[in-house]
């Protein structure tokens, strides 16, 4: 009894000696998240959030290799068709349910089969689940499938509280009980969403914050002008043409990450009706196109130089980038030469963009630079939710539009350039590229994939199906007084050892 | 009186279906397939037929409007589609922040638009009342976003004053929720005032002409005492009335203003729906708006009849 | 013939109004500065093509966001366009957007308000729950559905804000024909056997003028701030033709780089609503037969 009094003593006195955890973390945010529901969410300023609320089976390091999480080692049999993953032991989720392999075969079971679930094509190699002991899984694959560990390190590795889910179901957004190292709180659509620390995280060590609160603020000047006044701790996205001011300011740090992502024109190849004119049908007038482009001069206008120019769906300096194919240098009397080639003086080439300022700046950008090798280019000016109906009905000559990217190297390129692939609005189809990036998807050695990838871009660098521009860059401002921040390239906040000074 | 109310009530009720019916058929017309929107980046055929058929997209839309008709009847709004909050929900947490808001703004469109409003009536063709009319009108023409952005760039950027964004319930920390609506509440109070002002100055012309106010003058009562007393208490009426308006058209009214300092309300929630289709909030907001919108109108007729003593004693 | 007098009175009484009218107009100070203004602007974006002024959209890579100078008195834009060019073209477009919009809320609401006042019943019953329903909804919240669903264009957007705009003007007018219908002239036009036609367009119409031209004058102070809303949301003026609202779309992501990209537009937009508001005020002082 005196023991435990002792203890509850001790305990407290603890609690009272470090008011370093008594800290509050508020971070703005540039859109307003969707449902809070790993399985169901499909936006990436969701899964900012998901990096505090929601652990992974895996994750990545900075320079994208996967490392544990809650799965804490893994193998895969030679044929490439069964993992086995152990878990990490005392692992909790916050409603107390304990994280164990059934949680994990109850988690994939759901990103598979719950109507709702935006997962499926990200699990859909997964025959079965099987448990092999209290804290062992094993996958049974129908195809051998590299991508699928990268997967785990996403939305799709995402673990919930099997308690809430089953009890909960589709309306688990509303209350989310993961296994993260803060817990949810509340949500006020576009105001706020509030986490506190959860005390059994097996991590909480490195986290040093009470309470952490997201805020939506759109207006990426107001953003700032919250983080100077003291109002957030820290911001994400700023406005590349902030970046000088925010690099001068001794109040603030500066932080930054090449994304996964990338930026490019869209071209309909072969997809309904529209496709079928000169730019579609003509793979030199699109080169052409790309040759009248100087990609450095679009990133030093628009972005200050703080991008990084691209001609891949990989950015240079990814370890997937082909540098066979370095990004050619503008040419505008190449790009006339090979027009003229193709049988024109000058082109008409209407491109829709999103009415959004800084990606309409881009495109003038682009505009006043292919004019002078003879395009004569419209731009349609549409609402992003009208622009996405036209592309993938086919209603569209070229488009504007980019991909947040993906930790493995399929999925910014597979969905796109295949046949069949999901969001191929290019409609291109080259049975070569076929094989190659299916090929590229079963083999776990990256040597032999990035002879594939490397294959396929040697076709897809002259087919131009999507004429890449330039990569984004995640830039994060933070208050000085934060320290322990490590940029990623995936473009998450992770707050493990991120503390004030 | 009272059957006069039911007529007005009578004659709301066609016109809330016709709003209904616009709203609707409107945002059907949108290009843009909300599945699209819905099924994430990946755009899983399998998803896209599942989000069509949940909610109803492939159904003609007069199905559609009978189906959301028939729920809201029974008092279900539906859910948000982007977020699968509960519409009546995120009305209930929007309107408090939209309600205190335009309280705000009508204070201190009331601060500043009655006393000058006075003033100008009182001063009748002096310079004073000339000035008065050309800020009223400049009140007026201020296009309230660029207000908006000058006054964030001035007061919280150049000199951080005041916070930029955001919103606290005054519930929980008065003083902050006071800091952070005060600018809004300004941008949109200053053209409100005008009208007010202008209002206000026409009302009491009206009212200083009258005989009791001469005879209140004759009786040698102090012309302050005549002016607040006998004057604006009958220059109220109009006031009144259009206060009750201003205060149904602010119900949705601020839109861009509460998009530029983030404030989380209708406004917001409404233009933010149209633009990610999420046609449940949308419908839900405009009929909710609209309803607010005709209630005041309707109080303002009833205190206009209230409050007029002709009327009252034709009862 | 006196009928034919009694039904020619309100016409002279009509011309009588204009001449008073018109010297009350011009005696009203601010209804002067008001129509000085407004011209001003009106010249602006008539003579634009004429003015030695840069071209509005050639870009310069070297040139990008520089402050006001010799060079570009009012600065240079985000991809280095001339501002003091753009604003002068921009005019143009909120000119143009505040006139014809109101041009097609007058249009299509006079004829429906002539309608509703003049045949009365469920005709006007009808026309009147439409106009208020129409009225109930949020103004910017109609035209930007409009605007979403017509796509985003300049035309668009003045198709979008005529119709958001017309309830008013079915309002106005079924309040002045419902005030004019019952008038012994009218009695008297119908007493002869005048069609509803002659009637309408001979001698209410001409009551109906006035009202409708104060109203409509007002209407454009608030279609052109529509119109600067709408593109400032990107819905209106589309790239790279210039509008004074799209102008300060862009400028507010530049607010702390470059201020000056937000200040002349904004300052455009007040200075010419302000404009039309005097002149309305002006007008609706000099046309009111109250006031003698």
């Amino acid at each position: 009894m005196r023991k435990k009094l002792l203890a509850a003593l001790l305990l407290s006195a603890s609690t009272i000696i470090t008011p370093a955890l008594a800290a509050d973390l508020r971070i703005g945010l540039q859109e307003d998240p969707d449902v809070l529901d790993p399985d169901q969410s499909r936006t990436f300023v969701g899964r900012i959030v998901y990096a505090s609320l929601c652990d992974k089976l895996v994750d990545i390091t900075p320079d994208l290799e996967l490392i544990p999480q809650l799965a804490t080692g893994w193998s895969w049999s030679d044929d490439g068709l069964t993992l086995t993953m152990d878990l990490r032991e005392g692992a909790t989720f916050h409603d107390g349910t304990p994280f164990d392999a059934e949680a994990v075969k109850a988690n994939i079971d759901r990103s598979q089969n719950m109507p709702e679930s935006r997962r499926k094509s990200e699990v859909k190699s997964i025959e079965s689940v099987s448990v092999t002991g209290p804290l062992q899984v094993q996958f049974k694959l129908k195809n051998p499938d590299a991508t699928l560990l990268a997967q785990f390190a996403d939305r799709s590795g995402m673990m919930l509280s099997p308690t809430a889910t089953a009890a909960v179901g589709t309306d688990f957004g509303a209350a989310p009980v993961c296994s993260g190292p803060f817990k949810f709180v509340e949500r006020i659509q576009q105001d706020r969403i509030v986490l506190e620390k959860f005390a059994e995280y097996w991590n909480a060590d490195a986290i040093h914050f009470d309470k952490v609160t997201f805020l939506p603020i759109p207006d990426t000047t107001v953003r700032l002008a919250n983080v100077r006044s003291g109002d957030l701790d820290m911001l994400e996205r700023l406005a590349a043409t902030d970046a000088a001011s925010v690099k001068a300011d001794a109040n603030l740090q500066y932080e930054e990450a090449v994304s996964l992502g990338y930026q490019g024109i869209t071209v309909n190849v072969n997809n309904g009706p529209k496709g079928d004119n000169p730019f579609g049908n003509d793979a030199k007038i699109r080169q052409a196109f790309s040759l009248s482009l100087d990609r450095d001069a679009i990133n030093q206008v628009v972005f200050e130089g703080a991008f990084a120019p691209g001609n891949q769906p990989f950015p240079p300096t990814s370890p997937w980038y082909d540098k066979d194919y370095p990004i050619e240098a503008r040419d505008v009397e190449k790009a006339k030469a090979l027009l003229k080639e193709a049988g024109y003086d000058s082109l008409d080439v209407e491109v829709q963009v999103a009415n959004n300022p800084v990606q309409t700046q881009m495109m003038q950008v682009v505009q006043s630079m292919a004019a002078e090798a003879g395009f004569n280019v419209k731009l349609k000016s549409m609402e992003f939710a009208s622009l996405l109906a036209d592309q993938s009905a086919g209603e569209y000559q070229a488009s504007q539009v980019g991909w947040s990217g993906r930790v493995d190297p399929d999925g910014n390129i597979h969905q796109f350039m295949t046949c069949k692939g999901g969001i191929n609005d290019s409609k291109v189809c080259i049975p070569e590229v076929d094989k190659l990036l299916d090929e590229a998807r079963v083999s776990t050695d990256n040597a032999v994939r990035k002879a594939k990838y490397d294959e396929a871009r040697a076709i897809l660098i002259k087919e131009l199906p999507i004429i890449y521009l330039y990569h984004p860059t995640w830039i994060w401002t933070l208050s000085s007084k934060l320290e322990g921040f490590t940029p990623y390239p995936d473009g998450m906040i992770r707050l493990e050892n991120v503390k004030l000074k | 009186m009272l059957s006069y109310i039911a007529r007005r009530l009578a004659i709301a009720i066609p016109t809330l279906i016709l709003v209904s019916i616009f709203v609707f058929v409107l945002q059907k017309l949108l290009p843009g397939d909300p599945a699209l929107v819905l099924a994430g980046e990946e755009r899983d055929p399998q998803m896209l037929e599942f989000i069509r058929e949940k909610y109803r997209l492939n159904d003609p839309i007069i199905y559609q409007y009978v189906y959301w008709m028939k729920a809201m009847l029974q008092g279900d709004l539906g859910v948000s589609l982007r977020t699968n909050q509960p519409v009546l929900e995120l009305i209930g947490d929007k309107l408090p922040v939209t309600i205190q808001l335009a309280t705000m703004a009508m204070i201190i469109a009331f601060v500043i638009g009655i006393p000058t409003g006075i003033l100008s009536a009182v001063k009748k063709g002096t310079a004073i009342d000339y000035i008065a009319n050309i800020v009223a009108l400049s009140g007026l023409s201020i296009p309230n976003f660029w207000l908006g952005i000058m006054l964030i760039l001035l007061v919280s950027v150049n000199l951080g004053w005041l916070p930029a964004s955001g919103y606290e319930s005054p519930f929980v920390d008065l003083g902050r929720s006071l800091k952070t609506m005060i600018m809004p509440a300004f941008v949109l109070g200053t053209a409100l005032a005008a009208t007010l002002m202008r209002h206000t100055r026409s009302a009491m012309l009206g009212v200083l002409k009258a005989d009791y106010v001469r005879t209140a003058r004759a009786k040698g009562l102090n012309e302050t005492i005549v002016i607040i007393k006998h004057a604006f208490r009958n220059a109220l009426l109009p006031i009144v009335t259009l206060s009750a308006l201003l205060f149904g058209e602010l119900l949705a009214g601020a839109v861009l203003t509460e998009q530029i300092f983030t404030i989380p309300g209708f406004g917001k929630l409404i233009v933010d729906a149209v633009f990610t289709r999420d046609y449940a909030v949308v419908q839900g907001v405009v009929m909710c708006t609209a309803a607010g919108f005709i209630l005041m109108n309707l109080i303002a007729d009833v205190l206009y009849f209230l409050l007029n003593p002709r009327m009252r004693a034709s009862l | 013939m006196t009928t034919s007098i009694d039904l020619n009175a309100p016409e002279t009484d009509g011309v009588r109004l204009e001449s008073r009218a018109w010297k009350k107009l011009k005696s009203n100070k601010s209804a002067l500065v008001g129509c000085i203004i407004v011209t001003f602007f009106a010249l602006l974006a008539i003579l634009a093509p004429l003015l030695p002024i840069a071209d509005p959209i050639a870009t310069s890579w070297s040139a990008v966001r520089k402050a006001p100078s010799a060079a570009h008195w009012l600065g240079t834009d985000e991809i280095g366009r001339d501002i003091l060019s753009r604003m002068i073209w921009g005019a143009q477009a909120s000119l143009m957007a505040g006139v014809v919009s109101v041009f097609i809320a007058v249009l299509v609401g006079v004829p429906f308000g002539l309608i509703s006042g003049y045949f009365g019943g469920w005709v006007d019953q009808a026309i009147s729950r439409v106009a208020d329903a129409l009225l109930a909804t949020p103004f910017l919240i109609l035209a930007i559905a409009l605007a979403a669903f017509l796509g985003p264009s300049l035309s668009n957007a003045m198709i979008a804000i005529g119709l958001s705009a017309m309830p008013i003007f079915v309002r106005l007018t079924r309040g002045q024909v419902l005030s004019v219908k019952t008038e012994d002239y009218v009695e008297g036009a119908r007493a002869i056997g005048l069609t509803d036609f002659a009637i309408i367009s001979r001698y209410i119409l001409p009551n109906v003028f006035a009202p409708v031209l104060v109203q409509a004058t007002l209407t454009v102070a608030t279609a052109i701030i529509a119109e600067a809303s709408l593109s400032f949301l990107g819905l209106g003026q589309q790239a790279p033709s210039p509008s004074w609202g799209s102008m300060l779309n862009v400028a507010k992501n530049f607010m702390t780089q470059a201020p000056w990209m937000a200040w002349w537009p904004g300052a455009a937009i007040f200075l010419v609503v302000l404009g039309f508001n005097l002149l309305g005020d002006g007008l609706r002082d000099a046309l009111d037969p109250r006031e003698g």
